[in-house]
């Protein structure tokens, strides 16, 4: 029991990512694949803070004077990459949100179904 | 300078696309020779480099002066230099050859045009120096995301196949990155040759396989390996002219260069095909692709789609030779990468010439181009002879190290695959110059609609687009034929030294 509950939250990020994937894939709604993007980034984020626990750690911070040891702190790289991680997925979200407007406006949709059938019918 | 120069590769193109818009907001054109300008001395760093690596072996360069493992390194040695060298030089062909076409199709946004063309490029060399994990995969995102816009443009199909691009290729993306959190804590270094040496010291676990298998889906995204190749056809055909001339031949490639990375400097020898059979599942599906491609490239009307699946089968042989995983199977990935560049880059500056001159790019209407633009039709001709792998050109050349490579690990059956989409790409390459050289040209002057009677050349005049179109054409197909002849020394002295 102890060792499932030490697991715990791979298994929240496991299905995190399920979501995600599901979402981009399985969606028919360009809005929701793009959710479902987010979603999927979000459970990265999660996994690599995640990683960088250690029990008892405290805020990576050293202390004018004070001697460092590492086992002290919980890791601070991955924090740092997550924030270059989430500019990135920040980055990829504004330019998703200005393609949908602009799909939106020239199809009236965001369906994918909708707007394959109107192409068609343009055809 | 020397020092410096691998850092001296993406840095101008990623400071200077922050500038071009803004001169092109004052100056339309000037965007336009900032753009070359930029490319041009990137494209003369990478060949300085190239020079420097096979004279003093290969340069590192600690960005910021933090010390590797710490700090983020860049690394130029022989592949490093070569797959710039031959990315640049392709790009700086197509910019400079598609400003009509850009001025046709972008109008009045040619500032943010070259600005995205220079991100674009950035984020393409800076994949191609870093020797960073995580670097490489923001440096991934800036290309791709500059990538996305560009398909973008392309009017309203352009806009569904932008948006899918953008989907599919961020999946790609953070997959990859998933894996290289299982690297990273199974390693606690993101620097490609302190994972080497750890991994090497260590024994192999599930954690870092399952990152090697998270790395491989990834990047198989980007090198648009079957079956994750689907965001590529629509891309390639429904972006604008100026784009696909431009990405077809480069950004896979580079796909494909992070994957042999992956199996080079980051894992130990024989690791991903021992440990984990990613090695296996890139022969597999790599030969599964290349006749796959080939066969759906045949079915094609448009000729740009067609050209689309063309190169889905020839990254699938890029993919054999990595997998292959031998010194051999190195150089035949390396060295069909160069070609399938520059062979790419021929056949669709060919296509974009056509398109620019004529406004058509269906099979059909081709009829007759071989009179009416016969330097464009001579020059898609080196093309196509050298994609279906006729000696001297550089195209048989890969095909001859790649089958080489394969025999030695007694893979008879990649033989067989290598004939086959040869002769499947002689028959649908032939189709097209059939429709070029020997079918009638049709009589349009009556019988033909209005709108197609405006976008179709008269008979027997000459259309032939201007120099600055047709030079950078002809010497990429020029390319195509004289490199072929010196693969030798380009083996010898760059690419065995490298793998």
């Amino acid at each position: 029991m102890d060792e499932l509950a030490a697991r715990f939250p791979y298994f929240m990020i496991a299905i995190l990512l399920a979501v995600g994937v599901w979402g981009m894939v399985g969606k028919r709604s360009l809005v929701k694949k793009l959710i479902g993007l987010n979603v999927l980034q979000s459970a990265i984020i999660l996994f690599f803070i995640n990683g960088s626990i250690r029990d008892g750690g405290t805020v990576p911070i050293l202390f004018f004077g004070e001697h460092a040891n590492a086992e002290e702190f919980v890791n601070p790289l991955p924090h740092v990459l997550m924030l270059t991680a989430i500019v990135v997925s920040v980055a990829v979200t504004a330019v998703a949100l200005a393609f949908l407007t602009r799909i939106h406006r020239e199809f009236g949709s965001v369906d994918e179904a909708e707007i394959l059938s109107e192409m068609e019918q343009q055809a | 300078m020397a020092a410096q120069l691998p850092a001296l590769i993406p840095v101008p193109l990623l400071v200077l696309s922050i500038l071009a818009p803004a001169v092109g907001m004052w100056r339309q054109s000037l965007a336009f020779w900032l753009a070359v300008a930029t490319i041009a001395f990137s494209t003369a760093m990478s060949g300085w480099a190239l020079a420097h690596v096979i004279a003093h072996g290969p340069m590192t360069y600690a960005l910021g002066g933090w010390e590797p493992p710490i700090g983020i390194e860049y690394v130029v040695d022989h592949v490093a230099a070569f797959v710039s060298l031959i990315v640049m030089g392709v790009a700086l062909a197509v910019v400079v050859a598609t400003r009509r076409m850009a001025e046709q199709e972008m109008q009045g946004r040619l500032g943010l045009y070259y600005s995205l063309v220079l991100l674009l490029l950035a984020g393409l060399t800076g994949m191609i120096v870093t020797a960073d994990l995580f670097n490489l995969f923001v440096f991934l995102e800036i290309s791709s995301l500059a990538g996305y816009a560009l398909v973008f443009l392309g009017g309203r199909r352009g806009m569904l196949a932008g948006y899918r691009y953008l989907i599919l290729g961020t999946l790609g993306g953070a997959f990859y990155l998933l894996g290289v959190a299982f690297l990273y804590f199974g390693t606690g270094t993101l620097n490609m040759g302190h994972t080497l040496e750890i991994l090497s010291a260590s024994e192999a676990t599930t954690s870092i396989a399952a990152g090697a298998v998270f790395i491989f889906v990834g990047l198989g995204l980007k090198m648009a390996l079957v079956p994750l190749h689907l965001w590529l056809p629509d891309a390639y055909t429904f972006s604008p002219s100026s784009v696909n001339t431009l990405i077809a031949p480069i950004m896979t490639k580079v796909g494909a260069y992070a994957m042999l990375r992956m199996f080079l400097s980051v894992f130990p020898e024989g690791y991903l095909i021992d440990e984990v059979p990613i090695g296996q599942a890139l022969v597999v599906l790599g030969g599964i692709g290349v006749v796959f491609g080939a066969a759906a490239a045949f079915r094609q009307q448009d000729i740009r789609r067609l050209l689309a699946y063309s190169s889905v089968s020839q990254l699938a042989f890029i993919a054999i030779g990595i997998g292959l995983a031998t010194p051999l199977g190195y150089v035949a990935a390396l060295l069909h990468i160069m070609n399938h560049a520059l062979m790419k880059g021929t056949l669709f500056l060919a296509v974009m010439a056509v398109r620019l001159q004529t406004g058509v790019s269906e099979v059909p209407a081709l009829a007759g181009l071989g009179r009416r633009l016969p330097i464009t039709a001579a020059a898609f001709t080196v093309g196509a002879i050298a994609m279906v792998g006729v000696p001297p050109t550089a195209g048989f050349f890969s095909k001859w190290y790649l089958s080489i490579a394969a025999v030695e690990q007694d893979l008879w059956v990649i033989l067989a695959v290598v004939l086959v989409s040869s002769l499947l790409s002689a028959a649908y390459l032939f189709r097209v110059l059939e429709r070029a050289y020997l079918a009638q040209a049709p009589d349009i002057s009556h019988k033909a609609p209005e709108t197609q009677r405006n976008k179709l050349p008269l008979l027997g005049v000459t259309w032939e687009p201007k120099a600055d179109v047709l030079l950078p054409l002809v010497l990429v197909a020029a390319a195509t034929i004289v490199l072929g002849v010196l693969n030798v020394a380009v083996v010898r002295h760059v690419l065995e030294p490298g793998t």
